[in-house]
């Protein structure tokens, strides 16, 4: 066996040093990256959203579009009030609802119902929707994000418990402006 | 004194810094650059410490938890003495830095000084402006009040249109499924660790290869930069030409320090602390959130944009207008520094501050914005109403309630989302306006669901009423022949 004439002992033990600590690194940075990715890397069967109460349903009479809060089903204890999220509840005929996002599809911005001229509209950049939430104006791409819902018992449910943002596949779904048959 | 002196002999037998310190601060630069140009980078840095200090003050008190960051705001503010100069300062001073740093940058492109050997001076430069930009941001969220609850938001809504790893990014940007505690404490986190490390690792580098390679030279037309005589003549000016840092140049930048310094003391005790506005509390929906000041451009671009080209804006935008800033070094690297030589330069300071400010200008005013509630607020002025008949009074009642003010402006009063109604009359005939109002159009909503036939009606009418006195309407010339034998006798009804 020959050995490398330049290779000395501690020249060899420099390098095995290096080699022990790049072990060593890679050992540690598997749980510090398992940390730091945790609010992604999760259990993929399931995702953050799950079925909330809105409350009875003779809150929202019909033909009216009413403010509605549910507390975040996925709630931390230093979230505060930041958990109580508001919704728009569309009662069409008494019969069907819509359930719409507060947060505008352009850039997130709470929009605001007016009833007189049935439209949404946002304060940030002018985004406007009619009453279906589909889009009327303005810069947002597409009409309000929509949630599940379901009525159970006398009790209105949607299916929450993650913001909704323009890029989300989930809610790609909601791009279909047809009213979710109950349950 | 002599024992002050023997303390100092006692350290620097053990440190051995001072022969390294007298060096660094007595070395030569060359004579013109004793200059009040060459003043803000050394501000930028002043301005930089007090933020670090007035933000380990403010950590003294302020809680990073989305439940109680209001109140210790408010504590800041109302309880501890002086709690809200502290606050004002660390504000203002922010300010100051992002705005002093710009200058700084724009100074150092004029006179040409990202050209060799400062190449990488000129870089870590662009990664300093980023990272300053960074705790402006971060900084506006741990003031977590509404604006910046939808900031957030809004940071949310553009980070999820990148492709494919969107949601991922937005998940990571705010530490769960919702804007909540864990999004402040890593904005904490980032703000008080991370970007002021890198900030403090970046000066470090930026000053230490400005002390190397010494200060860029006063540029002088005609004096061009080539690679491989560059740093001889560099060497030779400062010899021929120069002068000791300390004290020949550093009184200056002392005095646009202190000068600097007492006008940031001043802005914050005439004008205060920055917020909090309202609490971070998603149900209260009457607010109109705003970034601060130096992201107001941004804000007004996002509304200018057409929808299409919002997301390869957004995304690739930043990425070409940053990638220019590190690639300018090497593509002009050598040649003409004095920006009197420069117009392509000068032309391009020009455009981009003239772009920013209109845009600033912009974000301030909001046009694009409903008012929202202008409807209840601004009553239509009396001199739209009157000698009206009962049906355009009418209509003037559905103008209001139908929220058309939200977005119409009469007599400049109202929203400026659509254009002014004032005379409207002139550009729209009768069938125009009907279809206007029920079909919308242009960036206009269709209000044909929301309006009864009898509404529609003195809606128009209104509108047909609103023209200078002594113009005259539009008209449908077509029908006008059509239904009345004189054009004259058709135009003599109108108003």
């Amino acid at each position: 066996m020959t050995v490398p004439s330049d290779l000395t002992r501690r020249a060899l033990f420099m390098k095995i040093g290096i080699a022990l600590n790049g072990i060593v690194g890679v050992i540690l940075a598997a749980p510090i990256l398992r940390y730091v990715l945790s609010p992604v890397v999760r259990d993929r069967t399931k995702n953050y959203d799950s079925w909330v109460t809105l409350g009875g349903l003779e809150q929202f009479p019909s033909g009216e579009t009413r403010l509605a809060t549910y507390r975040n089903p996925v709630v931390t204890a230093s979230d505060g009030q930041t958990a109580d999220i508001p919704c728009w509840v569309r009662n069409i005929d008494g019969k069907s609802f819509q359930v719409f996002a507060i947060n505008c599809a352009h850039l997130g911005c709470p929009v605001r119902w007016f009833p007189h001229s049935g439209l949404f509209m946002c304060p940030c950049h002018g985004g406007a929707y009619y009453q279906d939430g589909s889009r009327a104006s303005g810069p947002p791409e597409r009409g309000l994000f929509e949630y599940d819902h379901k009525i159970d018992g006398s009790q209105l449910f949607i299916k929450a418990g993650e913001l909704p943002t323009p890029g989300q596949p989930t809610q790609a779904s909601n791009l279909v402006r047809e009213i979710h048959p109950c349950a | 004194m002599r024992l002050i002196a023997s303390i100092g002999k006692w350290l620097d037998a053990r440190l051995q810094l001072g022969s390294t310190i007298r060096e660094t601060a007595g070395h030569e630069v060359p004579r013109e650059t004793a200059s009040w140009f060459y003043v803000f980078g050394s501000a930028a840095f002043v301005v930089f410490l007090l933020q670090i200090v007035t933000g380990i003050l403010l950590a003294l008190i302020y809680v990073p938890s989305a439940a109680e960051a209001w109140n210790s705001l408010q504590t800041l503010n109302h309880t501890v003495p002086l709690g809200w100069y502290i606050r004002a300062l660390h504000g203002w001073g922010s300010n100051f830095m992002v705005a002093i740093v710009l200058i700084h940058m724009v100074q150092v492109f004029l006179f040409g000084a990202y050209k060799f050997p400062r190449e990488l001076t000129w870089i870590v430069g662009v990664f300093l402006l980023l990272v300053t930009l960074g705790m402006a941001f971060t900084g506006q969220v741990l003031r977590f009040d509404q604006d910046a609850y939808w900031g957030l938001g809004i940071g949310a809504s553009i980070a999820s249109r990148v492709p494919v790893l969107g949601p991922s990014i937005v998940q990571l940007l705010l530490g769960g499924p919702i804007i909540g505690g864990a999004t402040l404490s890593r904005f904490f986190a980032l703000h008080v660790f991370v970007v002021p490390g890198l900030l403090i690792a970046f000066v470090a580098v930026h000053l230490l290869m400005v002390v190397k390679l010494g200060i860029n030279e006063w540029p002088m037309p005609g004096r061009l930069v080539r690679k491989a005589t560059y740093i001889k003549d560099y060497h030779e000016l400062t010899k021929k030409d120069g002068l000791p840092f300390v004290p020949g140049a550093i009184w200056k930048d002392m005095f646009f320090a202190a000068f600097i310094m007492l006008a940031l003391g001043a802005c914050a005790y005439y004008f205060g602390p920055f917020g909090p506005s309202g609490p971070p509390d998603p149900t209260i929906i009457q607010t109109a959130p705003r970034p601060d000041f130096f992201f107001l451009w941004l804000y007004a671009v996002l509304s200018f944009l057409p929808p299409s080209m919002e997301t390869p804006v957004l995304l690739i935008g930043p990425v070409l207008g940053i990638l220019a800033l590190l690639l300018l070094p090497f593509v002009f690297g050598e040649g003409e520094k004095s920006w009197r030589r420069r117009p392509i330069a000068v032309l391009t300071i020009l455009l981009v501050a003239v772009s920013l400010t209109a845009f600033t200008q912009l974000g301030l005013h909001t046009p694009w914005s409903p008012l929202m509630d202008a409807w209840s607020r601004i009553p239509i002025p009396n001199d739209y109403l009157h000698n009206r008949t009962a049906l355009e009074r009418q209509g003037a009642l559905v103008f209001q309630v139908k929220q058309c003010h939200n977005c119409h402006s009469l007599a400049n009063e109202g929203g400026e989302r659509g254009p002014a109604l004032g005379a409207v009359a002139l550009r729209l005939t009768q069938d125009q306006l009907i279809r206007q109002v029920i079909q919308g159009g242009g960036n206009m909503p269709s209000y044909g669901k929301n309006l009864s036939p009898a509404e529609t009606t003195a809606l128009v009418a209104f509108l047909e009423t609103l023209h200078p006195a002594g113009q005259r309407p539009a008209q449908d010339a077509s029908r006008s022949v059509g239904i009345e034998e004189h054009i004259p006798a058709a135009a003599s009804d109108s108003r």
